[in-house]
């Protein structure tokens, strides 16, 4: 047995032992202020700076287009409320999909109770928003779109070429959520027609605590927080410098080789999908093949329940998540499995599974046979006998 | 957020005591419901002369701290009388378990209301009490809205956030106050009572309504009377 098998990567991944060798010095001897005029503060911002430019080159763009954050959440709230405000004069129409992260949908549910008319775009039942759906419901004061690149939960990836390319020819602003996608899917930004792109490092084998927002050279947003002129005036506050370095080594490290891990963790996550599967009474959630994200595997297993299930395979030493009630804070279903058309006795039953460029084939053959043992166990003692069984 | 439960709430997730069902049990119920995540189905053999359970044996449909609670009853439950579980009080279970997370309080309340549901099923069959016609009342409605836990503090809902009972005609206008707990769970707790109220003859409909937030409920319901 593996001592363990994390498989919680959609969470959070674990950090590269060069990255954090990156960052120790800026922790210790190099602890300068990029803002400061002198040496020690002069070596700190051409620091922050080279690690603008790995990542700019990373996503196809130019360095004085990305800004740092502290997380993709901030990143999500920095572009979507400040393109919103800087266009308000414009119109006031802002639309979004219903499988977005939390830090974008509650933004955006934040800007509808404040002034903005938010629509928000249903998806079909693998998540797909429909492009033509965003064609159609473009009106005159239509200023802002934000849809995500790649699910957190389910892994669809949207079309987001398609998406960008009806939006710019109406002039709206289009922002999308990578957080996921990032160093695992092709994101060639110079080349899409994306005006806003929120990153972090901590999905990518980064340290937590840095996040990045593309900001295309025309877009001008409005500033949330008030303060100095760091970040090109638009996010003041002395930059987390370690954090800074530590992302640009991550991307740096593992954007070299996306296609050929891209394609290890693919047939990882096919072997996975079979095996799971091949449990009576279970389904997939979310798409197949190069539509879903490389790294995310959702089952639902019918007659049981998520957190029983994860806590189980918790034992066993897998670590994984679920879209139940009972393992989220609000005891109510995950939002995204109810838009893709899921019962709530459905999401209860959902586990996500997600892996990393370490995962190995030996974690997934454990974390199947594994899974296999606590569902049987699960469904013997299952209150829940349904009435007509479904398929 | 990672859930803090105690060792012997672990232990009785990991080997449930008295999981199954019995063949010729004298009485069964069910409490909760496939959509909320939430079920125990428990069967008991009672001896019809000195009232004492014999043999329990429970079914569970929810998360860990579900499994312990359920397993845990059948333990408290196994050679006691029927009369001293009816007194038995979801407290002594979370007790018994060495506490449980305030989100996670409505799981004790669960297997109390499962326990008690198999005992009166019992003594209707065994002509010990009537099947009572429960009247559609504000004391009939509070009374059946204990088992809703607010999820933030583990209390009842009863005594803190409910402010106004109406009743006309079958139809249930109920006035509640967040009274500091997170907006976040108004849904959940709307749901909650929902689908107890939706337990009750006669109602037709019921409707909820927060004072602080924009967030009402109407459900509709067409139960006998």
């Amino acid at each position: 047995m593996p001592e363990i098998a994390y498989l919680d990567n959609n969470d959070t991944t674990k950090m590269l032992p060069e990255v954090l060798e990156a960052m120790l010095p800026y922790f210790g001897e190099k602890y300068g202020n990029p803002a400061s005029l002198h040496d020690l503060g002069l070596e700190a911002e051409n620091a922050v700076n080279a690690s603008r430019e790995t990542i700019a080159k990373a996503l196809g763009v130019r360095a004085d287009e990305l800004i740092f954050t502290s997380c993709a959440t901030e990143a999500n709230n920095l572009a979507l409320i400040g393109a919103a405000r800087a266009r308000s004069k414009r119109g006031n129409h802002i639309m979004t999909s219903s499988i977005e992260h939390s830090s974008v949908i509650n933004v955006m549910k934040y800007l509808g109770d404040n002034g903005f008319q938010l629509e928000i775009l249903p998806v079909d039942h693998e998540g797909f928003v429909n492009p033509d759906d965003v064609k159609t419901r473009i009106r005159p004061d239509t200023i802002l779109v934000s849809i995500v690149h790649a699910n957190h939960e389910i892994g669809t990836i949207q079309d987001i070429k398609a998406i960008g390319d009806i939006c710019r020819q109406r002039d709206v602003w289009f922002h999308t959520d990578a957080a996921q996608s990032f160093c695992k899917e092709p994101l060639d930004v110079g080349n899409l027609p994306v005006d806003l792109v929120s990153l972090n490092a901590h999905k990518l084998h980064g340290p937590k605590g840095v996040g990045a927002l593309y900001i295309r050279k025309g877009v001008r947003i409005k500033r949330l927080m008030e303060g100095a002129f760091q970040e090109k005036n638009l996010r003041p506050g002395t930059e987390n410098v370690p954090g800074v370095i530590g992302f640009a080594k991550a991307v740096e490290l593992v954007s070299r080789d996306v296609q050929e891990q891209r394609s290890k963790m693919r047939a990882l996550r096919d072997r996975l999908i079979d095996g799971l599967l091949a449990i009576p009474k279970s389904k997939l959630n979310g798409p197949t093949a190069d539509r879903r994200l490389c790294n995310n595997v959702d089952v639902l297993f019918r007659y049981i329940e998520g957190e029983a299930i994860l806590m189980h395979l918790n034992i066993r030493g897998i670590a994984v998540s679920s879209g139940s009630a009972c393992s989220s804070k609000t005891l109510e279903p995950s939002p995204v499995l109810t838009a893709i058309g899921l019962k709530h006795e459905e999401s209860h039953g959902s586990i996500r599974f997600s892996l990393s460029r370490f995962t190995t084939e030996r974690e997934i053959d454990y974390t199947i046979e594994q899974t296999g043992q606590v569902v049987e166990t699960l469904r013997a003692m299952s209150a829940f006998v349904p009435e007509r069984d479904e398929t | 957020m990672a859930l803090q439960y105690t060792q012997k709430v672990l232990e009785h997730f990991k080997n449930p005591q008295n999981v199954g069902e019995l063949d010729q049990a004298d009485a069964i119920a069910t409490e909760g419901s496939p959509a909320c995540g939430d079920m125990i189905t428990f069967s008991l053999k009672i001896d019809p002369e000195t009232h004492v359970i014999e043999d329990i044996r429970f079914k569970s449909y929810g998360c860990a701290s579900n499994i312990a609670t359920a397993s845990i009853a059948t333990v408290l439950s196994k050679g006691r009388t029927i009369e001293q579980i009816k007194s038995m009080n979801p407290k002594q279970i979370v007790d018994e378990l060495g506490g449980l997370p305030a989100i996670k309080m409505h799981c004790a309340i669960l297997a109390v209301n499962g326990l008690k549901a198999a005992i009166h099923e019992w003594e209707i069959k065994q002509g010990l009490v009537e099947q009572e016609k429960v009247e559609l009342s504000p004391k009939t409605i509070r009374h059946q809205l204990e088992k809703v836990i607010n999820p933030q503090t583990g209390a009842p809902i009863v005594n803190t956030m409910l402010k106004d009972v109406q009743v006309d005609d079958g139809k249930v206008y109920l006035e509640l106050t967040l009274a500091g707990t997170d907006d976040a769970f108004a849904t959940n707790i709307m749901n909650e009572i929902t689908e107890a109220l939706g337990e009750m003859k006669c109602v037709k409909q019921v409707m909820i309504r927060f004072m602080e937030s924009k967030k009402s409920v109407i459900t509709e319901f067409n139960q006998d009377c």
